[in-house]
This record gives C-alpha cells, structure tokens and sequence, in this order.
C-alpha cells in the first residue's frame, strides 16, 4: 500500500552524522538528540506555512473582503499590524508560538489556544478510538492471513485491506451512517453526545474533555453508554482506514518470522500451529507496527479532519473545515501549526518507545 | 540486489511488446496474482475510458438542470430517465459520475507529471552534488513528508486559489497541491537510487573519460534511477484520486459548474444522509472506490512481481532499520513470488 510505500529512509542516509556516530550510545542520549531534533521540524512547517499563506495577502482582506468598504478593510489591516514588513511579522508570530500564542481568529474572535484545549480533547478520544479500532481488526486478522496464506482466506483479507485504503474516509463514514443510524436505527446520527450528556458531563470537576473518561469517572451509565454509542461509527470509519495498514504489515512480518529457525524448533517439539501464530510468530511482528503507528498519525489526523466533518464531531478537524468555508486563514494557520506540533511530538514519543522495546535502533 | 539474472536475460530476448511494464508483469504471473492484475486493468481501463469518453457516454452535460422537456426534479429516485437519480440541485447523479472521471483523469495526469519532473530533478541533483543542498532539501521533504499530506494540500490550494475556482483553474489548484505532497516521495526514491548509482564503476568510468556532470546526471544515472517509477506512478494515481476527493469533501474543490468532482459531490450529499436519500452519495462515491481499488491493484500486482528490492526497502524504512525485518520482508516476498 502507498502509505508504506512513502515510509521514510531511516536515518543512516547521511542525514544526521551526529546522531549515526553514535553507536552504541546510551538511551538517554539519544533521546536528547531525538528531542531537539523536533524543533527544525517544526520551525521548517510554521515558516513554510507562514509564507505561503501570505503570498495570497493579509488574511483580513481574505475572511472579509468585499464585505467591508476599502478604507474600514485598511483600518483594520493597519490595526492588526499586516502591513508592516513581512520579516517583521514573521518574526513576531514566531516569538508568539514560542509564548503559546497561536493568534486570535477573525471569524468568532477566539484565541486559537483555547480551541486547542476545548476541541483536542475530540480529536484525541477519536484519535484513541480509531486506533483501538484498527489494532483489534488488524492485527487478529493479519494472523489469520499469514496462517492461511495463499489460501482463499488470505486472499479474501488482501482484498479487504485494500478496500479499507481505496475507500476515503468520509465514504466510509457515510456509508456506515446509511446502514447503522438511518436504515437499522441502531445507533445515532452524528455528535459526540445527547445534549443532556453533554450538559451533565460538562458539569463534572475539571473534566478531561474525552467524554468517555468523564462519564465513567462521574458514574454516570446513562451518559456512558449514550458516548459509547455515538463514538461507535466515526471510530470505524477512521479506524478501519489503518486497519488495513496493520493488517498488511502484521501479515508480512508473521509470514516472515514463521520461516524462522526458533520457530521451525517450536513446531518440532509439538507446538501446536495455532500457538505458533499466536504466541511466537507475532510478537516480533509487533516492533515495526510501533514504528508504523508514528507515520499513521499523520494519515490518522488527515483522516480525523474529515471524520469529524463527516460526524459532525466537535474537535480541532470539524473547527479547520468551519474556518475554511469561512475564510479565516488566522485559524486555519493556528490550527496547521498547532497540529504540526502534535505531529512532531507523536513521531518523538513513537521513536522513543521503539528504541525502549528494540535497542537495535539506537543508534 | 537486482532482479534475477535469469529474468533479466530472459527479458532481454524477448520481443520490445512483451517488454512493456505491464505485459511483461502479467507474462510473469499465475493465480491469484493473475486474477488481482487483471482486475485492477478492467477497472483501471473503465475508468481511463469512461474519462475519454464521457462527453458520448454522459446523457448529459455535469451541470444541466434541464432538459427539453423541462427542469430535472430534486432528488428523484434511481430509474426512469435518471439512471442513478437526481440530487437536490436537480443535477442528473450519473452524469455527473461519469463527468467526474474526466476530472479525476486530468487532475492525475497534471499532478503527477509535475512531481514526477519536479521530483526527480531534485533528487538526481540532491543525490549527485550532495553537500549542504542535499542537506537542507532532506530536511524540507522530511517536513512536508511527516505532515498530513492532506493539510499540505489544503494549505497549498488557499495560496493556489483561494478555494475553488473555475474548470481549468481548480484542476490545476488541486494537482499543484498534490503535486507538492507528492514531491518528496519522488525525491527520496530518486535520491536513495542517485546516491547508490553515484558509487557505481560506471559513472567512475564516465568521469574519467571526461563527461560533464549534467551529462552523467542525465545519462548515465537517470535512466538507472527511474525503474522503480512506473510502480509509484500507479501508487501515487490512487493517492492523487483521494487527495482531490479529500479536498472536493473539504469544500475545495471545482465549482459544479465548472466541472463534477466526486468529493464534492459527496460533500453535497452528507446532508441528504439523514433522510435517507442514497443514491446523491453513494454513486460518486463507488466511483471513487471502484478507481482507486483499480489502480492499487495494479500498483500492488507490479509491486509483487517486480524485483524484491522495493518491498525490501518498504519493510526497512517501516521497521526503522531493523534489519531482521528487512531480510524477513524480502525473504517472505522472494518466496511469495516464486510460489505464486
């Protein structure tokens, strides 16, 4: 599948002489080179953003022109600093992201800061989810189709991953919404909650946001099982876009392990071929699904974006599509850069506990 | 780590038609294998030929609201006159899938054109000259590269046009901004190959005699680099279809009377959900489904069939430089290829 396909080159390309003279250093220097690895990333993707957001012009005469006379459109330019050099102006945001300012948005008049903490919560349970959602079909049924290999089950569950990367998300997601919600009426429509959940979760002390985690810390079955039910579908159609990732990547790696020697010696002594699969062939599979877990964030916060659309899910994906429609580019700049950041943090975490499990990728 | 001598040779022997890529990957292959290549080319073709022509095959235009005999009726059931109904503008559903096709096509071909160029251009230059160019171009791939190629394309369409635009232009807002997620995969791959080829005795040989650096770029190490592209062509089509459906979904996309665009065709069609008005949605997207299922599975069959080093290289980067899982990878994809 093409997202593999993209992997990136490890490392040992030439890229980070530093990091490759290393061998055999310790974990925590490697975490600390990793660490400040993350800033160039991100320093790279808000400079580029930046930029290119304003070759179109100021975002002011983006969300209103036309709607305003010139002069009150120069006011305001004037007011929100815009057109002052663009140097300036680059620097300035920079020392603003540095402070945790990501800007105030044009259309509601909201500090992109604070959508982070009311709409990452959604993005995150859903994020959750999905990704319980693909490991549960993924890998189970990557086993099947290494067992069985080349047999109609395996070529049955080829197909299926394939379809799970050929559907987009929102077909999905719709699809799912026909069948469950509108012809079944099994389970609701779209939202992450009844209103009077929502209302009696948002009454709780200091609530984390992922409704889930709320609703059973107040005990509340009610709202329980009524986020349950909403959460169902979007995390399928998300999930099962990774699913088949995982399910390709678990087969592959079962296939190659069963060839193994330890195997081979397993299966001589009477291990039963099941146990094999189960027991000693995946779990060296596992190591490269952590590793490919940390590339799929980004396919999973594309995929989240238009999830949330599609469920109307209140998180930081449904808000970029809003401050799209809307033309507010101070927004739609706030959350890009803000998701740049979540990205480069994941991929460091996901680096960090793949080196903690497997010694061999430190370098 | 090439393909196999006796393969090679055997290639060599062969008639130029039975060369081409994809006559060559189905000579090789048995089975399933078969089946799956197969399958991928009747869909592919039906979607190249309903794209070329869609102007016979439409009953009629992507956005006509009307007929001779009076206006089309909102969102009408499949059937009759509508063979797969009408939407809530009155747009007749399958003309509009039918047009969207040619869309899709022309999106694809311009997008991937451009970064095909683009792409090997710097990575044969990155690769070659290397240094503090390479370096800096690395670093910026791998930046677009670990984003969202999604948001990349969102950002990318805002400078481009704004949001959405006419035919022509709203075709190349979406391939320019698939072009520049697409940019650093060609990059890498090109690079990678470069800075392997750049080692080799034959461009040592070509430096001694005396050919210029351009001349060795161009020659001697391009057409050696370049073999694995066909495959990332098939991949990065499929990609390129859901891209611009993604974008179309988001609002970005074509104005429906400039042009059909299955993604905003199912943006439309997210409202009629609820009521249980199907057939606005579900065709276009089918449609998307049915193409990009096509074109993976040609991508996948060639991916199979070609020579291991690319799967190798997939299940390298994936396992982050485990090595057991590359030699693993390639073991069960040499084995798989010999079985099947």
């Amino acid at each position: 599948m093409t997202t593999l396909i993209e992997a990136p080159p490890t490392d040992a390309d030439g890229l980070l002489p530093t990091k490759k003279k290393r061998s055999g250093g310790g974990l925590g220097q490697y975490i600390l080179i990793r660490f400040f690895l993350i800033f160039p990333t991100i320093l790279i993707l808000v400079t580029m953003v930046f930029f290119l957001m304003r070759i179109t012009g100021d975002p002011i005469t983006a969300a209103l022109g036309g709607r305003l006379p010139p002069e009150q459109l120069q006011e305001r330019i004037t007011a929100a600093g815009y057109d002052r050099p663009i140097f300036v102006q680059y620097f300035e945001y920079l020392g603003q992201l540095i402070t945790g300012n990501f800007g105030t948005t044009l259309s509601d008049n909201r500090k992109v800061s604070e959508m982070l903490t009311t709409y990452g919560s959604a993005t995150l349970e859903l994020s959750i989810n999905a990704v319980l959602v693909a490991l549960l079909v993924g890998i189970p049924l990557g086993m099947v189709a290494a067992h069985r290999r080349d047999k109609a089950p395996d070529a049955v569950l080829r197909i299926f991953a394939i379809l799970c990367y050929a559907t987009p998300v929102f077909f999905a997601g719709m699809l799912l919404k026909l069948t469950f919600s509108v012809w079944l009426g099994w389970l609701p429509v779209a939202g992450r909650a009844k209103t009077s959940s929502e209302l009696a979760l948002t009454a709780l002390q200091a609530p984390t946001g992922i409704y889930w985690v709320d609703a059973v810390r107040s005990g509340n079955m009610a709202a329980l099982g009524d986020v349950m039910a909403h959460a169902v579908l979007p995390a399928v159609a998300l999930g099962l876009l990774t699913a088949g990732i995982f399910l390709r990547l678990v087969r592959t790696n079962v296939i190659g392990t069963l060839g193994k020697d330890y195997v081979e010696a397993g299966r001589s002594r009477g291990v039963s071929e099941f146990r094999l699969v189960t027991k000693h062939a995946y779990k060296p599979a596992l190591i490269p699904i952590i590793t490919v877990m940390g590339l799929q964030i980004a396919v999973l916060l594309g995929g989240a974006v238009l999830t949330e659309t599609t469920f109307e899910w209140k998180g930081l994906g449904f808000q970029l599509a809003t401050y799209l429609t809307a033309r507010d580019f101070v927004a739609v700049q706030g959350i890009v850069v803000l998701l740049a950041v979540i990205v480069a943090l994941t991929n460091f975490i996901v680096d960090i506990v793949a080196a903690l499990i497997d010694p061999r990728v430190r370098y | 780590m090439s393909i196999e001598p006796s393969i090679a040779a055997e290639n060599r022997r062969a008639p130029w038609y039975r060369r081409l890529p994809v006559v060559s990957h189905f000579n090789k292959s048995v089975g399933l294998q078969r089946g799956m290549l197969v399958a991928g080319l009747v869909l592919t073709a039906v979607f190249l030929l309903t794209a070329i022509f869609a102007p016979l095959i439409a009953p009629y235009g992507f956005s006509q609201i009307s007929a001779a005999d009076g206006s089309f009726p909102a969102q009408e059931a499949p059937g009759g006159k509508h063979l797969m109904g009408t939407t809530v503008g009155g747009y007749d559903v399958f003309s509009r899938v039918v047009w969207g096709a040619q869309t899709a096509v022309l999106v694809i071909v311009v997008a991937v054109l451009m970064s095909i160029f683009i792409g090997v251009a710097l990575g044969l230059v990155s690769g070659y000259i290397g240094g503090w160019l390479d370096r800096i171009l690395v670093v910026i791939a791998d930046a677009v590269y670990a984003f969202p190629s999604l948001l990349v394309a969102i950002v990318m369409a805002i400078v481009i046009s704004g949001g959405r635009s006419s035919l022509w232009g709203g075709i190349l807002a979406a391939a320019i901004s698939i072009t520049v997620v697409f940019i650093p995969q060609y990059f890498r791959v090109i690079r990678a190959e470069t800075i392997r080829l750049k080692a080799e005795p034959f461009v040592e040989s070509a430096k001694v005699v005396g050919a210029s650096n351009i001349r060795i770029m161009s020659r001697h190490i391009f057409k050696n680099a370049t073999r694995t592209l066909p495959l990332i062509f098939t991949l990065n089509a499929s990609e390129a279809i859901l891209t611009l459906a993604g974008l179309g979904f988001l609002g970005f996309g074509i104005e429906p009377t400039s042009a059909a665009e299955w993604g905003f065709d199912l943006n439309k069609a997210l409202a009629d959900t609820t009521s249980g008005i199907w057939w606005t949605g579900v065709f276009p997207g089918l449609a998307i489904v049915l193409t990009v299922l096509g074109l993976t599975l040609v991508g996948e069959s060639i991916n199979d069939l070609n020579d291991p080093r690319l799967r190798g290289r997939r299940a390298a980067s994936a396992g982050k430089g485990g090595p057991d899982s590359t030699t693993a990878a390639q073991a069960a994809i040499a084995a798989e290829v010999s079985s099947s």
